[in-house]
Parts: C-alpha cells; structure tokens; sequence
C-alpha cells in the first residue's frame, strides 16, 4: 500500500551547511531505506504480538506491533504518531539502535528460528516520512512559565526539552558548539546515519516551538551554575561525556595518533585526505573501536586491524558488529595492548605487548605496521563539572540521579551519557524524556 | 499412475482443468499456447455479437499484502469479429483433436442462437456453454445473468440449444441468486447436459477514496462488476454442493470460482465437479501454473488410491449435511504445546476479545494456558497460531453418546451441559 499521501519536502538549513564533499558522503546505509511495498511486506510478518515483547525491550517502550500494523494499513501519520509519542528520536533511533540486543532480539519469531521482524528499518520506513512531511505531532502544553536550562544539545537535552515544552514548560539549551545534536550528528558510524539527517531531526523537534537554543555557550565558563540556577526554575544535565580518553605510553604525542571519537567527528563533518593511509590500527574493543574499524574499511584502507586486550567472545562491542566487520574484511590482534607507538615524524609502527586470559602481560612482544592508531579506549566523564555543587554525587565521573532523573540537588536532573556513562541514544532518549515528567512532578509539588 | 482422463457431460479432455471463458480464452493462440502448457481444455471467450469495450477493466483486491486475492471486471464478451474466432478454433481443433474446445455464447433471438451454435459446431466445437451468467454490462441488454436469473427464460433458451446443438450443451450459472437450486434445476428442463458454475458475483471491489469514484475506474465514473479470484472459492464450493447433493438435479459440473492450485481443484472435483475452470490464477500468473496443478492432482491421486478422475466426483458430498444433525455432544478443547510454544499470545488475546475468555497469562512465562472446563473448542487459537501444530483440538471423553439437533428435538435425545455460555 502507498503511503496515503506524499510528503513535501522541508528545508533544513543546517543539514545544507554540511560540506557535500565530507568524508562520510561515500558511506552507505547498511541497513538501507525500504521500499514502500519491502515496508507492507515486512510489515505484514508482524503477528502483532499481545503485551509485545519487543515493546517492553525497547527503553522507551515504543508501541511496535502498533507502528508496524499501521504501516501495513498505509497509516504512515499514525505510525509515527505512535513512535514518536514514546521517543520523539524515533527517527535517529532507527538507524542507529542496535535492534539485534534490544527489540529485534525480543522478536518471538528469533524462538521459531525465523528472521526476526526487521523493526529498525520499518522505524525508519515510517519516521522518515514524518520528517520530509515536516509535520508536527505534538503541540506544546499550556504555558506554566517554569523555565528549564539544558546543559548540552544531544539525544537526552532534546528528548527532555521536547517533553518539556509537551508539558507547557520553557527549555533553554545550552550548547558549546554551533552545530546541534550531539553525538547524533559528531559521532554517529556514518553507515548507521550520516549527520545531516541528525540536524534534520534536531530541526524537526525543535518545530514544536518555544525551545530557545543558545549555541556557543560553555556552561561552567560562558555562563555558570550558578546563574543558570537564579535564572531558571530547573536545570537538565545532559552534557554526554567528554574527549576520548589519551593512552599514556611513549609516542602517544606521534602525529597519527588520534582519539576515535575526534576521527569520526572529522569524518562526519569534513573531507579528511586518507590517501597516504595504509594501515590502520584501532585499540579497543567497545562499539565505538567497531565503528572505526568499518569506517576505515569504507575508506578503503586496506589493513584495518583492531587491537583489544581480550578475546573475540570477551569484547564489550556488539558481536552481530563484529562479524559485520569480518565479512567486509576487518583482522584483529587479540589480547593485546599497545605499549609504544614509534615513528619518524609521525606513527609507522605500534609495538604491542601480548596478554594472558587474565588480561596480563605475558612478556611476549608484537610490533604491528600503522599509519594512524586510533584510540576507542573510553571517553573522559564530565561529571567532575558539576561535582562540586552541593547535593549532586558523582561516581567515577558518572552523575548519579534516579529513575525520574532526580540529582541530589533540588531541581537539578540528569540524563543520558553523563547518568549513564555511555550506553545507546534510545537509553538517552528515554533518560531525558523521564527527567522532563520527573521535572514536571517536581514544579507540581512546589 | 493414476489418470486424469476427463469425461465432464460427454465433453471429453486429457486432464479436467479447463481455461475459463475469459481473457486467457481470447484467441486461438493462446489457446493453442495454453494446451500446450499443459491445459486439457479451453472454454473460449463468449461469442455473440462483437462489442466495444471501455479502458480500464480490471480492479484487484489486496488483502494481506495478495495482490489480486479478489478481482474484479467490466470487460464484456468478445470484441473480435466472429469470422476469425471461428477460423481459429476450426484451427485449434486441428491442432490439438485430444483437447476439448467448448465455445461459449450469448446472443439474444432463437435465430441468433441457431446460426451461431451451427457456426460453432461447424468450426469443430466439442461443446457450448451458454453464458447465462455475466453480471455486467450483458445484463443491461437482456443478456447474461439477466438470463441465468430467470429460470423460465433460462429453460426457454437451453432448449433452443439443445434442440439445435449435436454436442453437450453446458448451463454456465450466475451466483447473483437466493438459492442455486431453482436454477440449475431450470437448466435441467431445458435439456442441458450439464452445468458450470459458478460465473462472477455482481460487486463493487473498492474505490478510488482520493477521487471519491469506485474501481475499476473510467475516466471520472465506473459501475459494478463480476468478482472472482481466489476470495470467492468458498461462495463457489457452496453453490456447486448444493447442486451435486441435490438428488433432483445429478447432471455434471464443471465447478468454477478461485480455483488457484490443486488443492483447490481436488475441492471442486471432492463436491461434485467433473471438470474445473480457472481464470483469474491465469490472469495473475500465467498458463504455466497448470504443470503444478497436474502433478499436485496426480500426487494427491495417489496418495488416496484414486485411479480416476469419477472415483473422486462428490466423494464428499455424503458428507455434507445439515447443522441440525451435527453431533452436539462431539467436544474438543484446545491445547497448547508448550515447547513450540514461542510466546506471542496471539491466542490469548483472540480468545479474550474474540472468543470464550479461556485462555490466560501464566506468571513467569509467556506460554499461555487453555483453561479447558471453559474452552468450547471453536478453532479461533488455533487459526491465528503461527507455529505449525502448536495448538491442537483434542477430542474429549465426555461420556456422552452422538445427539444431533434435531436428534434431541425428536428423539428426546441427552445432550451435554454448555461450556462458556455463563
């Protein structure tokens, strides 16, 4: 069935700042757009699931068997509505959730041994047809007054923000940078999304009006805490985390040693010249070391090599990533860890020193050819920013609050990376969206 | 190896699936391309005075992401001079002597009928059917179901053909009727040797809700039309069982209306039709389904120890009776296996808002559970399972003896307490 009618297209004039030429441009989704009949098709294998259990996998608990029914019926406005209504990043989500672990691995048919619905690529299906058609869902809430700042402009300040203005509050984000979306538009694997369609998403949710933006803004030195806290009735934080954490060995300060999350950034926004890159290694086994190991491969980079300190069944990033990795061509030193980088002038050569099962040197050494190292080994936590101010606890640079978002701190909340220490945008999402009914339980009580 | 020789009303064919008068049965070559896939006979698009037709025709029914599940036509009967139909089955005929070509036809006076069955005849023809069926556009002259909706006319015009026709006349019936019976019954006086039913069902398939006008559409109008495709099989079984039971009728069938596989087939042939028709799978897919249709019908001979195709005419018509003599006290429960079970509840909640409230959640699993003193074993779980044979209807001992109905109403005979009616 066709969608009931075609969208207009809207502009998004911060999606076509972005240089058309940057690095990213080339990728192509690895989970592709469907067509509309691939979308009734797939749509129609749903058996639309009673008390569905990829509904209670997904964080935010979006309706799935009800979007899905909805687009096999050509009611793409009421999909959306309905994933929109539980995550208004449904569209982000969609492209970069890892299904496999969250609503697709729930997916009772994985127990009869049948692929699972592909829930993901449907999401898209439907909120990608939202977005061209501009339309809003939602309408702000009767005016209350209450005034909320935003600290940071990612998944969790907008997801908040979103719900705030839904309850009739006032939000004002804070962003150091110019570009908004956070780790959305700077540091999202461009075979999961590129960043003009993040800015095309930030621009949607900010189309329910009455969320002030202030970019270059850095609090805690452009404007401080405490006067974010005489001027406004309540404060998110939603900061994310900081820069990628630097590997303390000799030959770290090499040219050619960069940070992973800095690289995809440069990929993301910029044309980077590869071209004297042959060999790539890539230390770390988490998701965002997975992401640059199939970056690299994209750019044609013919030796990409991840080095990780454990096995293959031991690493923290996603396993379906991994093999996807090996398939297009992807090696790996395992239980391994750099102890120098040498080089004339820049980085040509890492040496590794190799470890036992429980992760110690074994005195074997291996020195691995490299033209750039990048470094996936964690990001720096800014909860030390805000540990200073009375009430709020920070723990291993990660804020502490609860359920509802609440700090320590009356009518300070947080979500997303910097409550959670780093996990999905869908766990940012539904952190943020939580804080926005915990901030508005907290106005009501007053 | 069983055979699939076909003897329907003396029209005789090497297997009994038979194009339908329609589009696939338009001209000589593809009638010709036809038999050559495999095809045992042709019913050619109806003959009689040629019309203009009007663009668009054809409207499908989507259900369920099928498209063309139901379908639906404006086109009338042929639009090509009768000259050259007549010289193409005359050529047909000589190519291909073993397969039977029935000419359909409908014309309106006793003189019309008289030359075009000798012309037909003339051109070699094993057979006619006489279109009495047409729901669209024929009717509005007098013609087609106009006819077959009218059981004195519908005799008056068989016997015309009877009396001028030396081969088996067929009566192809419309379903836009109460009751088949008076109909089929009227073909019988007028001497026909057997019947075809059923022709397309009078409908309006959908609209075009953007233009506020029905499909298929022609420029700004449209107008109802004859339905069929794989959505009327079940209307068509009906109506072609309640001829071959009814013991006043027992001439043959060619049974007509969704026929898609072989399955099918073996339905119409297990209810009464000595031959089977099919249209709209040909439309959709092309002649090539037949070499499927042939092998699933000699697979299915086999595996039943039928050696022909009259063995298996009817072979259910025995059974199909009345509701009042079903076995009131016959009881089933369902039951849910809990190893294929994979959790998706789909008949739980069926149960719950479409049925009797007997199946429930069970903490800490997903698997369901059939409260069987409750469960009135009305099939709704088990047809909405995806998993094969995960649900079963099991038989119950309930210590009561078979009572009908009518039974307990005459008889006086014990029938079990209710279940689920509280």
């Amino acid at each position: 069935m066709a969608p009931i009618s075609k969208p207009a297209p809207t502009s998004h004039a911060a999606a076509r700042a972005l240089p058309i030429d940057r690095s990213e441009s080339i990728f192509s989704d690895y989970k592709p757009a469907f067509t509309a009949h691939q979308a009734t098709v797939e749509a129609l294998r749903c058996l639309y699931c009673s008390d569905a259990p990829c509904m209670n996998a997904c964080p935010t608990h979006i309706d799935v068997a009800q979007f899905i029914r909805k687009i096999a019926t050509g009611n793409l406005h009421g999909s959306a509505r309905t994933i929109f209504d539980a995550n208004i990043l449904g569209t982000s989500c969609a492209r970069v959730c890892p299904v496999e672990t969250l609503c697709a691995g729930a997916c009772v048919y994985n127990q009869l041994g049948h692929p699972a619905i592909q829930i993901g690529r449907l999401q898209r299906f439907a909120t990608d047809w939202a977005l061209q058609s501009g339309e809003q869902f939602f309408q702000a809430g009767e005016t209350t007054g209450k005034k909320v700042a935003l600290i940071g402009a990612g998944p969790a300040s907008l997801a908040c923000a979103h719900e705030l203005r839904r309850l009739g509050h006032s939000p004002t984000i804070f962003e150091k940078r110019q570009e908004l979306g956070g780790l959305n538009t700077f540091g999202v694997a461009p075979h999961k999304m590129k960043a003009d369609v993040s800015l095309q998403e930030v621009d949607w949710i900010l189309g329910i009006g009455g969320i002030e933006v202030r970019t270059g803004v850095e609090v805690g030195k452009d404007v401080t805490f405490e006067q974010l806290e005489r001027d406004f009735d309540a404060v998110f934080l939603g900061m994310g985390l900081g820069p990628d954490t630097p590997m303390p060995v000799p030959g770290e300060d090499l040219p050619g040693v960069v940070g992973a999350v800095a690289w995809i950034e440069d990929i993301k926004l910029k044309k980077v010249d590869l071209g004297a890159v042959r060999s790539v290694l890539v230390i770390g086994g988490g998701n965002t070391a997975l992401d640059c190991v199939r970056e690299a491969l994209t750019l044609d980079i013919p030796d990409v090599r991840m080095v990780y300190r454990g096995t293959a069944a031991g690493m923290p990033g996603y396993q379906h990533e991994w093999k996807a990795a090996v398939l297009a061509g992807a090696r790996a030193e395992w239980q391994a860890v750099p102890v120098a980088f040498e080089g004339q002038g820049r980085v040509q050569k890492a040496v590794c020193a190799k470890l036992d099962g429980k992760k110690q040197p074994t005195g074997e050494k291996v020195t691995l050819d490299a033209d750039l190292v990048l470094l996936a080994i964690g990001q720096s936590k800014l909860g030390a920013l805000v540990a200073s101010l009375p009430g709020i606890v920070v723990d291993k640079g990660v804020v502490q609050a609860g359920a509802d978002g609440a700090t320590g701190r009356k009518g300070w909340y947080a979500g997303g990376d910097c409550r959670n220490g780093g996990k999905e945008v869908v766990n940012a999402a539904a952190e943020g969206k939580a804080a926005a009914r915990g901030i508005d339980q907290y106005f009501r009580s007053k | 190896m069983p055979s699939l020789w076909t003897n329907c009303a003396g029209i005789q064919s090497p297997n009994p699936f038979w194009l339908a008068s329609a589009p696939p049965a338009n001209s000589g070559a593809q009638v010709q391309r036809a038999f050559d896939a495999g095809w045992g006979g042709a019913v050619w698009k109806t003959l009689g005075q040629p019309i203009q037709n009007v663009s668009s025709r054809f409207a499908g029914h989507t259900i369920g992401g099928v498209r063309g599940a139901g379908f639906n036509n404006i086109e009338l009967i042929t639009d090509r001079p009768l000259e050259v139909n007549f010289r193409e089955i005359y050529e047909t005929k000589l190519k291909y002597p073993k397969h039977a070509v029935v000419v359909s036809l409908m014309v309106e006076t006793e003189e019309e009928w008289k030359d075009i069955i000798k012309r037909s005849i003339d051109a070699g023809a094993d057979g006619l059917e006489l279109n009495f069926g047409c729901p669209h556009g024929m009717c509005e002259r007098g013609m087609g179901s106009a006819v077959g909706q009218e059981p004195k006319v519908n005799e008056k015009i068989t016997s015309w053909a009877k009396q001028y026709s030396t081969v088996p006349v067929l009566v192809k019936l419309t379903p836009n009727v109460g009751d088949i019976n008076p109909h089929g019954l009227a073909a019988k006086r007028g001497g026909a040797d057997g019947v075809s039913l059923i022709n397309t069902i009078k409908s309006i398939i959908g609209l075009d809700i953007d233009r506020f006008v029905m499909e298929p559409r022609v420029a700004g109008l449209s107008t109802n039309g004859g339905y069929c495709g794989a959505a009327v099989k079940p209307i068509a079984l009906h109506m072609v069982a309640q001829l071959a039971q009814n013991p006043n009728f027992g001439l043959p069938i060619s049974g007509i209306g969704g026929v898609t596989n072989w399955r099918d087939a073996v339905e119409f042939i297990l209810l009464g039709s000595s031959s089977v028709q099919v249209c709209t799978e040909v439309m959709l897919k092309g002649y090539r389904i037949v070499e499927d249709m042939i092998e699933g019908l000699e697979g299915y001979m086999k595996s039943h120890g039928f050696e022909t195709i009259d063995q298996m005419v009817g072979k259910a018509i025995p059974n199909y009776t009345h509701w009042g003599d079903l076995d009131l006290n016959y009881e089933i429960v369902a039951k849910i296996n809990e190893k294929s079970c994979i959790g998706c509840q789909a008949c739980l909640v069926a149960c719950m808002d479409g049925a009797h409230q007997c199946i429930h959640p069970q903490e800490g699993t997903r698997v369901p559970r059939v409260d069987e003193s409750e469960c009135v074993g009305c099939n709704l779980c088990k047809i909405v399972c995806p998993v094969p044979d995960c649900i079963t209807m099991a038989e119950v001992d309930n210590g009561y003896a078979p009572a009908s109905w009518n039974e307990y109403l005459y008889q006086g005979k014990a029938i079990r307490p209710k279940k689920g009616a509280h």
